[in-house]
């Protein structure tokens, strides 16, 4: 009995069985361990997968023992690996610099339940990563979500509440719109495993169902990864979320919604349907640009730190799609390329607010003039992380906006429009990292005391990391890049 | 001809007219408990949807009886499927119900209005 077959199913399995465990460990220090326990035992899951799938061999995984497709199938190949590193990356990276910054926000003899709650959503996720049943990926869909929106709802604000209920209500017309989509497409092909649907859909005699499926699954998926306009629950939402519930969900759970979504119209739409990449570019495309133009420019206005990053985030899946909008190799290589480095970049933001957070209650940009004097390195964290989100050279972020500019200048003659967009953008991001140095940096402390006060060890020392991560994949993208482009040539290669 | 034709796709008919019942419901209503029973009206057009397809015209329960052959079954894969669905719509419901219980008791309403005005 080998182990190492059964990996895929125990990257869902490990953390979803340790959710009930971890509420048993009453005392709250046992239960943050169990937690991160459990998350870097998946974290190091998704490593080995990464390693067999980088060795050339994806691995596929009948649940049981039944065989696809009467079976539920798990499957991980290229795509799944890069978006399961970061999915996991995420959660050990905020389980372990968490316990300062929750012991600070959630009460203690509730935090073994919040705990639990964070583990399901990490199973849920990584569940919906490794599943290859359309079927399975709603169920994992909406365990994530329900446990997202018990994380969010622990926001010490009670403004927490409307936008939690917010989000629950979009997020639950975007799972339902996704499962009228599988429907359909059950109801035309009678199968529910991706790659026989793939098969499948050729045969279907009658491809308006199927037309209307794709749909219902592109919007529905839309919906949950709040790709512009459907993102109006997304800063509210992350930005009443306790800390480091938003640096858990900022890096990771939009861009599994985006890992579905190309998925979907990719590996079983694309080259199915009549004109379905015309159709996907010509809704992703306008979308994509609208959001980065307008989430940039309403990021520049904001007045809260936090919620000025999380609009930033939505001109950021903005980029995401619009790479995936060019139906290209070189377009989907670099979209998937972003997935990864935004995860690093707006991760390790968060982390240097949740930093920030632990002296400062008030996280408006005028109230927190000197910071950089009393928490000299979390600042210089903060500073690291936005440069990679502008895309600096040596920093992660210029790696996937130098793929998107190649990408959009190799897709027609639109092309320079689009790296327009993107250069404006870029600047407009200067601008609004702009204001946070010079809130920092520049400006004099309101008052109280201006003592240097530093973030706990264990919060600083997970933000640099991530930060250091930053400009180590800048300079060696090695990894990431090669996933990125398997990923693109088995997408690319279902669409020609 | 045309007419039976339409009238063949009852069901689906009613699942249309549910589904955007439920989807009105939850946009235009500004009472919080209003629009969590608008989101359960919309995932109960898709339960229908769903029981609708499996069905075989004098298709019994799959259960192989011994000395029955030829006997037509109806697919019971969407009703298992629709089983986990209505699992998943009930507990987003009771979550959504306890947000509400706790937005009440934070600010003493549940209309949308009165809450943004609070803020």
């Amino acid at each position: 009995m080998d182990l190492t077959a059964h990996l895929p199913a125990l990257q869902v399995v490990v953390p979803m069985l340790s959710a009930p465990l971890v509420v048993l460990l009453q005392p709250r220090g046992l239960a943050w361990a169990g937690a991160t326990v459990a998350a870097l035992a998946s974290f190091a899951i998704a490593l080995a997968l990464t390693i067999a799938v980088l060795d050339g061999q994806p691995q596929v995984y009948a649940m049981g023992g039944w065989p696809a497709p009467y079976g539920i199938a798990l499957g991980v190949d290229a795509f799944s690996a890069l978006v399961l590193l970061v999915v996991t990356g995420a959660g050990a990276a905020s389980l372990l610099a968490a316990r300062p910054s929750i012991d600070q926000q959630i009460e203690q003899e509730r935090q073994p339940l919040f705990y639990s709650a964070w583990l399901l959503g990490l199973a849920g996720l990584v569940g919906i990563v490794v599943s290859a049943d359309a079927f399975n990926i709603f169920v994992f869909m909406e365990i994530s979500s329900l446990a997202s929106y018990i994380l969010i709802a622990g926001g010490p604000d009670r403004r927490a509440l409307p936008a939690v209920f917010k989000y629950l209500i979009m997020g639950t017309i975007g799972a339902t719109f996704y499962l009228i989509g599988v429907g359909l497409i059950y109801m035309m092909t009678g199968t529910l495993n991706l790659a026989d649907m793939e098969a499948r859909i050729g045969d279907v005699v009658d491809m308006n169902p199927i037309l209307v499926a794709a749909g219902f699954i592109t919007i529905g998926l839309a919906l949950k990864a709040a790709v512009f306009p459907l993102h109006v629950w997304l800063p509210n939402a992350y930005t009443q979320a306790p800390h480091m519930v938003t640096v858990f969900l900022a890096a990771c759970a939009t861009k599994v919604a985006l890992y579905v979504l190309i998925r979907f119209d990719y590996l079983v739409f694309q080259a199915k349907l009549a004109d379905h990449e015309a159709q996907f570019a010509l809704f992703a495309l306008p979308l994509a640009i609208l959001g980065i133009l307008v989430a940039s420019a309403v990021a520049m206005f904001e007045g809260n730190l936090k919620r000025l990053l999380a609009t930033s985030s939505v001109a950021q899946i903005g980029y995401i799609l619009l790479g995936a909008s060019f139906v290209s190799q070189a377009g989907l290589s670099a979209s998937v390329m972003h997935i990864f480095n935004h995860a690093l970049a707006k991760g390790g933001l968060f982390l240097a607010v949740a930093c920030l957070a632990y002296h400062y209650r008030d996280l408006r940009l005028d109230q927190l003039g000197g910071a950089a004097a009393r928490m000299p390195w979390t600042c210089a964290a903060l500073l690291v992380c936005g440069f990679s989100l502008i895309g600096i050279p040596g920093t992660a972020g210029f790696i996937s906006k130098w793929l998107l500019i190649s990408a959009a200048l190799e897709s027609g003659p639109w092309g320079w429009g689009l790296v327009a967009v993107i250069l404006v953008s870029s600047l407009m991001a200067v601008v609004y990292i702009w204001r946070i140095v010079e809130a920092l940096y520049f400006r004099a402390a309101v008052e109280g005391d201006s003592l240097p006060a530093e973030a706990p060890l264990q919060l600083l020392l997970v933000t640099w990391l991530v930060a250091l991560l930053n400009i180590v994949f800048g300079l060696f993208p090695g990894v990431p890049l090669e996933l990125a482009n398997s990923t693109a040539t088995l997408l690319a290669g279902f669409a020609s | 001809m045309k007419l039976l034709e339409l009238l063949g796709y009852f069901n689906y008919w009613v699942f249309a007219i549910i589904l955007t019942v439920g989807l009105y419901a939850v946009i235009r209503k500004t009472n919080l408990i209003k629009k969590l029973i608008g989101l359960s009206i919309f995932q109960s057009a898709v339960f229908l949807m769903y029981i609708t397809m499996d069905k075989v015209e004098g298709g019994t329960a799959p259960i192989i009886q011994a000395g029955v052959e030829n006997q037509i079954f109806s697919n019971p894969l969407p009703q298992v499927l629709i089983l986990t669905a209505i699992v998943v719509g009930v507990s987003t419901l009771a979550l959504g119900l306890a947000i509400v219980v706790r937005i009440n008791e934070s600010y003493g309403t549940i209309e949308e209005r009165e809450i943004l005005d609070a803020d």
